[in-house]
């Protein structure tokens, strides 16, 4: 069991709960639900940040590229992006597939989320900053080039479920090393594990809040791995994260 | 009407200009260096726009884009007026951008460009610094280059869109220690404040208090700790920031 950081049904405020995360279940109160019987709300209020490129598949998979127009050399910095308030939707909402659209694309993130105002932090000290970690569902229409910022792509209405819940820290020894998976209806599509990050956790905290706050409930997504899977309206797409839980959501119609 | 919010007492107020001065919503008026200036509404989404005026399209060496080129910044980068921008020591190129700022006044989704005006609260001046030197061409420009902390100075009035005859007619310039530096009009821009709204809107839902920065005109160039920035926009305000080392600033 895992302690977690919720808010579902008619609650007001957040309320820790006890987390089976294997198989979702969710203790409250001493009354055990299975996660899909609760409504969920979204469990974060602060900026989403996105981080491209971290995982050493995706740029294994650019190849030459890199060194080519336009990106002309290897990234240096995190590449980072944001997922503004209106992609934000909780565990079990749609993600909606806009007009004139047939494919989304998958990105299953680890999402840290931040307990305190994180500003010039060093790698060593990174981990005392998470509150605890969550799962994000980082959906894109898809495309290849991450020459210009995507937000047509990845800034529409919907595009990030995450939840159901915050897992707190202290359950979760070694974010670095935990298994990824994606299924959709289903059936597995994608296995990863944040082991193959380029930037660790707390390199990529240390990275980043050197030039930018993160505040208290902030979420910063530290990457979504290669071959990031395609699902068409009426799919359900779950994301399962080692010692966090599952993220489910179903794609229909805008 | 010309709104702000600013610290006064310890305490944060809504606040509207009167006579050239700031007064609070209980009645009592300062001056406008007895104020500490907050950006005049929250930021939550804020979009800026690269590109978006041919002529400094030009000068950077592109062409204009077909499709507005938008990226997005978080709260963590804007800073009031008469407050300290940090510079990295180690950078060449740090440039001021001077922009006019449009707020969002309600929900808008799928407007067309003939009613954009009606989803508009009003008009601020922001000054959205870029760090050149950091720039990659991955997601460019980069977070690193353009959502550092203290680096978008934003106000310092929100301006009510109805005070504001033509906002696509404003002259807008950009004054280094007295010497005006940067010139150029709203009227240049390649994609208006309409077209945006359009175009985001048709795509994404806006919200009540999101910004669009719309892009900045040529004549951008290098600032140094110690500088005296004001980024001005006709009718609306004069921004004014200081430029402070990163040593220093620490």
């Amino acid at each position: 069991m895992a302690k977690a950081r919720s808010l579902f049904n008619d609650l007001y405020q957040s309320t820790t709960v006890e987390v089976e995360t294997a198989t979702n279940q969710v203790t409250h109160k001493n009354n055990t639900h299975q996660a899909n019987d609760l409504h969920w709300r979204v469990p974060v209020s602060g900026t989403v940040y996105g981080t491209a490129l971290n995982y050493k598949g995706q740029l294994e998979q650019m190849g030459d590229s890199l060194n080519e127009d336009p990106y002309k050399a290897p990234p240096k910095a995190p590449v980072l992006y944001i997922k503004p308030i209106n992609t934000f939707t909780p565990h079990q909402a749609s993600i909606p597939l806009p007009d004139g659209e047939q494919e989304l694309q998958i990105g299953a993130a680890l999402g840290v989320v931040f307990k305190k105002t994180t500003t010039q932090v060093e790698a060593d000290s990174a981990l005392d900053y998470i509150e605890g970690f969550t799962i994000v569902n980082d959906v894109s229409i898809p495309h290849e080039s991450v020459h210009r910022p995507a937000i047509k792509q990845k800034a529409r209405d919907g595009f990030c479920p995450i939840g159901p819940w915050v897992i707190q820290a202290e359950d979760i020894s070694n974010p670095d090393d935990l298994r990824i998976e994606i299924m959709v209806n289903g059936e597995v599509k994608l296995t990863n594990s944040t082991k193959n990050l380029v930037r660790n956790v707390k390199e990529l905290i240390a990275d980043v809040s050197e030039f930018m706050t993160f505040y208290k409930d902030d979420v910063l997504l530290v990457g979504t791995p290669e071959n990031a899977p395609i699902v068409r309206e009426g799919d359900t797409v779950a994301i399962q994260i080692e010692g966090i839980g599952t993220l489910e959501n179903k794609v229909e119609a805008e | 009407m010309k709104k702000a919010r600013v610290a006064v007492g310890g305490t944060v107020h809504d606040a509207f200009e009167y006579k050239g001065k700031v007064k609070l919503t209980d009645g009592r008026v300062f001056s406008e260096e007895e104020v500490e200036w907050l950006s005049p509404v929250e930021p939550q989404t804020v979009f800026a726009l690269g590109l978006n005026y041919a002529d400094h399209a030009k000068e950077l060496s592109f062409s204009a884009p077909k499709e507005p080129l938008v990226f997005l910044k978080g709260p963590n980068t804007f800073i009031g007026h008469n407050a300290w921008t940090k510079r990295p020591d180690e950078v060449e190129l740090m440039h001021y951008e001077c922009e006019l700022g449009v707020v969002i006044g309600k929900t808008a989704k799928n407007v067309k460009k003939k009613d954009a005006y009606q989803y508009v609260k009003g008009y601020t001046v922001s000054n959205d610094y870029a760090i050149r030197d950091y720039l990659e061409n991955y997601y460019r420009p980069n977070l690193r280059v353009k959502n550092r902390d203290t680096c978008t100075p934003i106000g310092p009035w929100l301006v009510d869109r109805d005070d504001i005859e033509d906002p696509m007619n404003l002259p807008l310039r950009t004054i280094v220690n007295g010497e005006v530096v940067q010139e150029g009009s709203t009227k240049d821009m390649i994609f208006t404040v309409p077209d945006l709204i359009e175009y985001l809107s048709s795509f994404m839902t806006l919200n009540e208090n999101d910004i669009i920065l719309t892009g900045t005109p040529k004549g951008t160039a290098g600032v140094h700790a110690g500088d005296e920035v004001v980024t001005e926009i006709e009718g609306i305000g004069a921004l004014k920031n200081n430029i402070i080392s990163d040593k220093e600033f620490a």
